[in-house]
């Protein structure tokens, strides 16, 4: 099975993402872009109308992970071991959260990440991700 | 020792157990439901005295491998930075509470404060999240006038096995408004 079609299957296959209508936008060797509409019941700020942290989490995880998978050296699934999130500002309240994720080291057993995710602004980030993965030895 | 006996007095006598806890969870109730993704996610807290135990019933959208199957990482990210807010949030407002400066019905009334907002946060992956209910604590490390510093730990089935853990850095609301 191709990395593409691989890919696209494990995020599409994760109910989670599903339940927040993520969508992969682009994926390459190592990299992986993905993105969430905006959505009223993932408000964190009622004032404001500003998406939860946790949701952004979320996408930057499952973005993180899919960059693991569809690297030339993974085999398969992977699972977080660790990951930091700054949040540089709030998104704007109505705008898709677009994230960019390279994996940009592989050993045998971990995978090195970094992430970004933006809104319409993609020059000023919403926020930033780096991570550590498992990587899967066997089939 | 039971809940309100460290109330003051309020015109001399102290008040009804029931009085001063129904103040309390009206307020916590308040600040939890308000916030749409902390109902969209199902979080609850438990509250004894001062200190709140999230609850994150087990729903399938919430998986995250449906092979194994296991929670999200974005989940369970996600329930230890609302935990971690709340419970800061929380503390801060339980002063207010207790020493008379906020009234509760204001909270109710919808008039809610400004949530803290996050700066980092750090997770720590350390088992898997299994299909079941999971529970949180945060524990305020610092609380300053415009940061604060709070650790989060999460379990399941087995309070000594905390399948997650977190450290994040918050600003906190301006008094002023």
């Amino acid at each position: 099975m191709n990395k593409d079609k691989m890919a696209r299957q494990f995020t599409e296959a994760i109910p989670h993402a599903r339940a927040l209508a993520m969508q992969i936008d682009h994926l390459g060797d190592g990299v992986a872009e993905m993105s969430m509409p905006y959505d009223a019941r993932f408000i964190g700020d009622p004032d404001t109308g500003v998406i939860h942290g946790g949701a952004v989490s979320a996408l930057l995880d499952t973005c993180c992970g899919a960059s693991v998978v569809c690297h030339p050296a993974s085999k398969g699934g992977t699972a977080t071991i660790g990951l930091r999130i700054d949040y540089m500002r709030a998104a704007t309240p109505g705008q898709r959260i677009r994230t960019r994720a390279e994996c940009y080291h592989v050993t045998r057993s971990v995978a090195f990440v970094r992430a970004t995710a933006m809104d319409d602004d993609s020059d000023r980030p919403v926020a930033s991700a780096t991570g550590t993965f498992t990587v899967e030895s066997g089939a | 020792m039971s809940e309100g006996s460290f109330v003051k007095p309020r015109g001399g006598r102290p008040e009804p157990v029931q009085v001063v806890k129904q103040r309390r969870d009206a307020a916590l109730n308040a600040l939890v439901h308000g916030v749409p993704y902390i109902k969209y996610l199902g979080i609850e807290f438990d509250r004894r005295g001062d200190e709140l135990t999230a609850v994150l019933p087990f729903d399938d959208k919430l998986i995250g491998n449906p092979l194994l199957p296991a929670l999200h990482g974005g989940v369970t990210a996600a329930f230890l930075e609302v935990t971690a807010i709340i419970g800061l949030s929380w503390a801060s407002l339980w002063e207010e509470i207790e020493s008379g400066r906020i009234d509760p019905q204001n909270l109710v009334a919808g008039n809610l404060p400004r949530l803290p907002k996050t700066i980092d946060f750090t997770v720590d992956y350390l088992r898997t999240g299994l299909p079941r209910d999971a529970y949180a604590r945060a524990k305020v490390n610092r609380s300053g006038r415009r940061y604060a510093s709070v650790h989060v730990e999460a379990w399941q089935d087995n309070r000594a096995r905390a399948f997650a853990q977190a450290t994040g850095h918050f600003l906190m609301p301006r008094l002023d408004g």
